[in-house]
């Protein structure tokens, strides 16, 4: 089993009714990987770790990324009739993409020497659908990680274990790893500021300093 | 007293002091350092306190597993807003007269961690600290010479008049408000009784 169209089908065949996508990654290392569903991803997840010729027994990392809502343009030729005359026609096509959070899972196989194998798990929004099924009982190892995405980014990993923030303490509300997160000001006393914290420091400047 | 006539007296073998000379001298020899560490500085803060550099030298050998049989606060290391609050407890539970010495370059700005949310901008935002030192990390022989500092300003404290020591002074406090872990940030981010923003001057 090499490709991931392979591991693809593998899945869908073993699980009646996941439905997984291969999503595409145009980057230089064009490493692509598997988007599956939430209800069946526990499932999908026990066949990869549990398929003879997978056997990927190694959870190696697994992190978070927040995708806010975005304006996507895409640039699409259109034929059409300009003065008479047919003509194709390049037009900016602009699309909504609703936000949404996602937690990537890179597996590995001590076993086979393959790997590694993306999973990807989306959430419905940012909001209030923010849950995924947690994968640490198939990977003891992911325990901490998903804590980490569930304190950073705010996902609530069902049937976790012991789902408590990690690195931030209890009483605390924000993601910070989230894209709008706001950061709480203390740039009182800055000496040598530039960039973004010279913007933040000037709001503290006192009138008679400013010159 | 005259300082020839006490140089004099010390060469036939008799010593005159001050009771607040000796006191001093006593104590600036003395300093128990809290063993305590929270980052990369600490293994510098280890290596000044063994056979190289010797911190026993200075009579800082002793470092106290407890807060309440130290002098000395060495922040060694990155106070993160989650470990500032302990950090202020333990300062809190040392017995009078107490000293700090900020170490590096995170425990008196934040340091390379600065701009993170989740690191204090400099632990003299909550408690009294006695010397700086910069460095990421600082070597040994700038501990040493923080030391000597402290030492020096030990040496040069007075017991009573208006200028006199803060341990000295009973209306001075001795313990400082623990921060609250709040929904944002600590609460309050700051003890302004303590730190305030140094007014930086702009051209």
């Amino acid at each position: 089993m090499e490709t991931l169209e392979q591991i693809k089908a593998c899945a869908e065949a073993a699980v009646p009714g996941a439905r997984l996508d291969i999503i595409p990654n145009d980057s230089p290392s064009g490493q692509r990987s598997l988007l599956v569903d939430n209800a069946h991803a526990f499932a999908v997840a026990t066949i990869l770790r549990d398929d003879p010729q997978l056997r990927l027994d190694y959870c190696s990392n697994v992190t978070g990324v927040d995708w806010p809502e975005a304006e996507l343009t895409e640039k699409v030729k259109v034929k059409k009739v300009v003065d008479g005359v047919e003509k194709e026609v390049e037009e900016v096509k602009k699309t909504k993409r609703a936000g949404y959070l996602e937690a990537v899972y890179h597996f590995y196989s001590m076993a086979l020497k393959h790997g590694p194998v993306i999973l990807r798990l989306r959430t419905v929004n940012r909001t209030d659908q923010v849950h995924l099924p947690s994968l640490t009982p198939l990977w003891r190892g992911a325990e901490f990680q998903e804590r980490e995405i569930f304190d950073l980014y705010g996902i609530v990993f069902d049937g976790h274990p012991d789902l408590r923030r990690i690195l931030m303490w209890d009483e605390f509300k924000d993601f910070p790893m989230r894209k709008d997160y706001v950061e709480p000001d203390d740039y009182e006393y800055e000496p040598t500021p530039h960039d973004d914290v010279l913007e933040k420091a000037k709001s503290h400047r006192t009138a008679e300093v400013k010159t | 007293m005259d300082e020839g006539l006490r140089s004099e007296l010390q060469k036939q073998g008799i010593f005159v002091v001050t009771l607040e000379q000796l006191y001093n001298w006593g104590r600036k020899n003395s300093v128990w350092p809290l063993s305590f560490g929270l980052a990369c500085c600490a293994i510098e803060m280890i290596a000044a306190s063994m056979a190289r550099w010797d911190l026993a030298r200075f009579g800082a050998e002793v470092f106290r597993p407890s807060p309440r049989q130290a002098d000395l606060m060495i922040v060694a290391g990155t106070v993160t807003k989650k470990m500032a609050p302990q950090v202020v407890r333990l300062y809190n539970q040392m017995p009078e007269p107490k000293y700090v010495i900020a170490m590096g370059a995170c425990a008196i700005s934040g340091g390379p961690f600065k701009q993170g949310y989740n690191v204090l901008k400099g632990i003299d935002r909550y408690i009294p600290v006695d010397v700086h030192i910069p460095g990421c990390p600082p070597r040994p022989e700038a501990l040493i010479h923080a030391f000597m500092t402290l030492q020096k300003k030990i040496d040069e404290q007075k017991l009573t008049g208006p200028d006199r020591a803060r341990h000295c002074d009973p209306n001075e406090p001795s313990e400082f408000p623990v921060p609250q872990f709040g929904e944002h940030d600590l609460v309050p981010p700051s003890n302004p009784s303590v730190w305030k923003p140094a007014v930086v001057a702009r051209g």
